[in-house]
């Protein structure tokens, strides 16, 4: 464990930092998620509670599981004293100063539950020495990778959203497993699901890693199950936990009988396969596939062009598709295959008890895999997958290869978030800030090891850097402006989603090879 | 850590703080018909662009009551090339006559992006430099000065009109380097482009004189201080040359520039005359002549002790103090001082952040609180308190102010001598606890100003309050850095890496 007679007054330093520097976003450009939000104050403020997730006459409806509710409804109580006009139901796209104000510094507030799992997870990290140094030692790099990330900026304080306090469950829950505090782990991850059922993605690495580490209390010689080491007292612990927590959320719902229609509006199976600004996953290469085998068609006189469908997945609207060359693609063949990606590390998971940076890894890879291959996946979705291998990276000299890559790619596609001339220099500032950081700050933490990228990750982020600069300045003054105005965004998410698979594969290697090693990770 | 990749960070970390800041109102916005100084600034460039160069300065085409330009020619300069810029994106914004009020987002974008980028391309390579070759210690001291320096919030909050201060900064950098032409040049310029800069003005002046003095004024010395004068004046002559040929054009340049027929202060500044008016009726008292005549005597009586002390010492070290002295009898003591004055007295004392951490933190927070009646104008009210709490916690820190205290013993030395009956260990508590107080009571008038209307027989009172305060503050400093000057400068030791 780190030296513990040391003192964190660097920490506090960095989190006011980050605290005060997010209130100076306060009057940025805000997307319509402010609206929900804003609307989801109302409805839980304003309606009882049979009504909640029935409500719709705004086209913002409730569609995060009833935790995330009850937030709102306490962040409505405080609300009232501000600004009661904002929990009027009919008030649609209500933003006088104050409401703005409000919902931007509860986010910030909310946030400091981020930074506490944020101080846990530096003191998760394990070293031969620390140096003396404040600004060498990787705790010190851990907390301002997590707690400076661009993503988490940009997004929730600009963009507006409240992941910053999902995310804090999330990372402390894993902090606790780093910690072996299992159950505490456990409790946390449930309380998650019932705030956004997103992380569904990652729970069957919880799922396997508890049963087989905490349920299975000891191994063969080799390393495989003793099944008669099973506990039924650590199952039943744990299921007790997570089926108190899942009846304490949706237990009221059930009661009215309006399952349902709760399970219908989280989980709205009509939208698209490919979000408005494709997210950079598999399906954005397989559609960018599509579109040009269509265009090749066309020109080889091998297809009509008239039978083609219109060009509706590159519309920006939420739509269902149909694609051109290559099959559709169904909901149901997405869920397959995340599982077959997911299967193999939940396999190696299973078969030995790996410790608990394994287990961390495989959360990683369900969240990525879940990344490449899920429905309607947003590019937020990256952070899933950035932040936890933060942990990662300052330990280990390899996943701080991948995760330079990975963090790059994941947050240049999350540039068409902010698309208002205004905030472009906010964007691009902070994206120089945070890559010039992770780049010298883990470079100096491996120096020992020699360089962290192999020479094809160069080429490739440096081609990412050309495609910023054309993407941004010379399209936009390009002739194609008009015919083509989707152009951009398609191939910022295919190189991206190139990047992205790339990662996806090294992290598979990454697990599967240390497969032969015995030790705890 | 590598330097660069340091200082990288500290610089955009300024650019986006500034940004951020600038995505707020701005002075005058939405208020018909006079606006603020946005307006003035938008003003500017429409007069420059339109009207030609003898026009700038007189009443013709150009109305001089709606905001007339009354800065030197360098300003009209710069504005013009705004306004040739501006012309090219919207003609709309720089229409003569049609375009007063003009207000619309992408306009708001334009004018925040000419200050972004005049910032950028002058003021923060200053800063950058004067930290990484004129300060000593670490690496990460130098980068932590450079931060701190970059993050003073008068700086970031006053949107305009504080290019000079990058040409200023130039000025002493170079300096501060051995290069004296390029020093004058630089300074000649800020000059030119705004008549404040006079209150440095003594300085620059008593330090050249002095470095050709002890050069020996037959031989170096002379031919230092004819190069030094040959830069000065070709430089002026360049600026002024379109007016030249005419005489009474540079008379009337002068008259706008110097507007010597208005009172004695305006609104509520933290200066001696205006602290001083709520105790005895000053303006009442005195005829505008005398009040005058008072105020340069004071002025000049103020400045002279430091500037004399440089001229018999021309170091770099003297020239920092006597800039800090020199702006600040100005500031307290001179005619008709605008609050946003306190700027040219807080940059010397950015440089001075090195060494003498909890005094310069300490001024540089009593400037922005003496701002704060124009803060709240402006409708900036939530940055005045993320950078009012900000600044003092992450510059305390950074730099580890408060433990240094027992360092300032030191340069208090001859303090200790006066109170040489007080226990010395007893300095340093007594100075962290003023400090803190200072900021408690500065926090509450903040709060107070904000929350609270003022009694209606005293609807001045919380802007009187805050002037008074920010005036004790400032004469506290004036008073101390020139007990400074006169002592020895302090040894150059190594600092602890404790950092």
């Amino acid at each position: 464990m780190a030296a513990l007679v040391e003192s964190w007054s660097w920490f506090t330093a960095l989190a006011v930092g980050v605290s005060l520097f997010k209130c100076l976003f306060i009057n940025a450009y805000h997307s319509t998620d402010f609206e929900v939000h804003r609307n989801w104050l109302a409805i839980t403020h304003s309606l009882p509670l049979s009504r909640w997730y029935h409500e719709n006459s705004s086209e913002w409806t409730l569609d995060y599981p009833p935790l995330f509710a009850w937030l709102e409804r306490g962040l409505a109580q405080a609300a009232r004293r501000w600004d009661g006009d904002m929990l009027r139901l009919d008030n649609l796209n209500y933003a006088s100063p104050a409401t703005v104000l409000f919902q931007r510094l509860s986010v910030v507030c909310t946030d400091l539950l981020f930074i506490y799992a944020a101080r846990e997870c530096c003191r998760c990290i394990q070293v031969q020495k620390a140096p003396q140094d404040v600004l060498s030692r990787p705790s010190f790099v851990l907390a301002v990778l997590l707690l400076w990330n661009f993503g988490l900026l940009i997004v929730d304080h600009i963009h507006f959203q409240y992941n910053g306090f999902l995310f804090g469950f999330l990372l402390l829950s894993v902090a606790r497993h780093l910690q072996s505090r299992h159950l505490q782990g456990a409790l946390l991850f449930a309380m998650l699901l019932n705030l956004k059922h997103i992380f569904l993605y990652v729970a069957p690495a919880y799922g396997i890693f508890l049963l087989r580490s905490y349920c299975f209390t000891l191994d063969q010689p080799d390393g495989s199950i003793k099944w008669s080491s099973f506990s039924p007292l650590r199952l039943l612990a744990l299921g007790g936990i997570v089926v108190s927590v899942f009846a304490l959320s949706f237990g009221p719902f059930v009661a009215m009988g309006q399952l349902s229609q709760v399970v219908s509006r989280l989980f709205p199976f009509r939208r698209g396969l490919c979000h408005a600004y494709w997210a950079p996953n598999a399906w954005a290469l397989y559609s960018g596939a599509d579109k040009a085998l269509a265009v090749l068609g066309v020109r080889l006189k091998l297809l009509q062009g008239a039978e083609l469908p219109r060009a509706a997945m590159t519309g920006g609207l939420v739509q269902e598709v149909q694609h051109a060359v290559l099959p559709s693609v169904p909901p149901a063949a997405t869920l397959l295959c995340t599982l077959l990606a997911v299967l193999p590390a939940l396999f190696s998971i299973w078969r030995r008890r790996r410790g608990n940076r394994a287990f961390l890894r495989c959360l990683l890879l369900c969240a990525l895999a879940s990344f490449l291959f899920g429905w309607h996946v947003h590019e937020k979705a990256i952070l899933l997958a950035v932040l936890p291998l933060s942990i990662l990276a300052v330990e280990n000299r390899e996943d701080a290869g991948i995760f330079l890559v990975l963090s790059t790619t994941g947050h240049y596609s999350l540039f068409p978030l902010l698309f208002t001339p205004a905030e472009m220099i906010i964007k691009v500032c902070l994206m120089l800030m945070f890559t010039i950081y992770s780049f010298t700050a883990l470079g100096n933490l491996h120096r020992s090891q020699g360089s962290l990228l192999r020479p094809m990750e160069v080429a490739y982020l440096l081609g990412l850097v050309a495609v910023a600069i054309s993407c941004e300045f010379v399209f936009p003054l390009s002739p194609w402006r008009q015919k083509l105005p989707f152009l951009p965004l398609l191939a910022t998410s295919v190189y991206c989603a190139v990047g992205v698979s790339y990662s996806f594969l090294r992290l598979y290697a990454t697990l599967l090879r240390s497969n032969d090693k015995h030790k705890q990770l | 850590m590598q330097t660069w990749s340091l200082v990288s960070i500290s610089v955009l970390l300024a650019v986006l703080v500034r940004w951020g800041v600038s995505l707020n109102s701005y002075s005058g916005a939405g208020k018909p018909p006079m606006f603020g100084d946005y307006e003035a600034q938008r003003h500017w460039q429409e007069v420059t662009y339109n009207l030609p160069l003898q026009q700038y300065f007189n009443t013709s085409d150009n109305d001089l009551n709606y905001w007339g330009l009354d800065y030197p020619p360098l300003t009209a300069y710069h504005s013009w090339l705004c306004a040739y810029v501006a012309n090219i994106l919207n003609p709309d914004w720089v229409e003569l006559h049609k375009s007063r009020g003009y207000e619309s987002p992408a306009h708001k974008l334009f004018m925040r992006t000419t200050v972004l980028v005049t910032d950028v391309l002058i003021y923060i390579p200053a800063v950058v430099l004067y930290c990484l070759y004129l300060t000593d210690g670490s690496a990460k001291r130098k980068v932590s000065i450079l931060l701190s320096i970059l993050l003073y919030p008068g700086l970031i909050l006053i949107d305009y009109g504080h290019f000079h201060l990058g040409f200023a900064l130039w000025g002493v950098l170079a300096l501060g380097l051995g290069w004296n032409s390029l020093g004058s040049l630089a300074f000649s310029l800020a000059l030119n482009y705004k008549q404040m800069e006079l209150y440095h003005a003594l300085p620059f002046f008593c330090y050249l004189l002095g470095k050709c003095i002890k050069a020996g004024l037959i031989g170096r010395g002379f031919i230092l201080l004819v190069k030094i004068t040959a830069t000065v004046l070709v430089t002026f002559g360049l600026c002024w040359l379109p007016f030249l040929p005419d005489p009474s054009q540079v008379l009337q340049v002068v008259r706008r520039i110097f507007p010597v027929d208005r009172g004695l202060f305006e609104d509520k500044v933290a200066n001696t005359w205006c602290s001083l008016n709520s105790v005895i009726k000053i303006r009442s008292i005195l005829t505008s002549d005398s009040q005058l005549y008072l105020s340069l005597a004071f002025t000049l009586l103020a400045a002279i002790p430091s500037s004399i002390r440089l001229l018999m010492k021309p170091t770099f070290w003297n020239f920092k103090l006597a800039l800090i002295n020199s702006s600040l009898a100005f500031f307290l003591f001179s005619y008709q001082v605008h609050e946003k004055s306190i700027l040219l007295a807080a940059l010397p004392v950015c440089l001075l952040l090195n060494e003498f951490p909890l005094m310069c933190i300490w001024f540089l927070q009593a400037s922005t609180f003496s701002m704060l009646p124009l803060f709240l104008k402006d409708g900036l009210l939530v940055p005045y308190t993320v950078t009012f709490l900000g600044f003092p916690f992450l510059t305390v820190y950074l730099l580890s102010a408060l433990d240094d205290c027992s360092e300032d013993e030191l340069k208090l030395g001859i303090y200790g001598k006066l109170f040489s009956f007080l226990p010395k260990i007893h300095l340093a508590c007594i100075i962290k606890w003023k400090f803190y107080i200072s900021m408690a009571l500065m926090a509450v008038l903040s709060i107070l100003c904000v929350a609270m209307d003022p009694p209606p027989h005293l609807p001045d009172l919380f802007p009187v309050l805050v002037s008074t305060t920010a005036f004790m503050h400032f004469l506290g400093v004036f008073l101390h850095f020139n007990i400074v000057q006169f002592m020895d400068p302090p040894r150059k030791k190594s600092r602890k890496k404790n950092n």
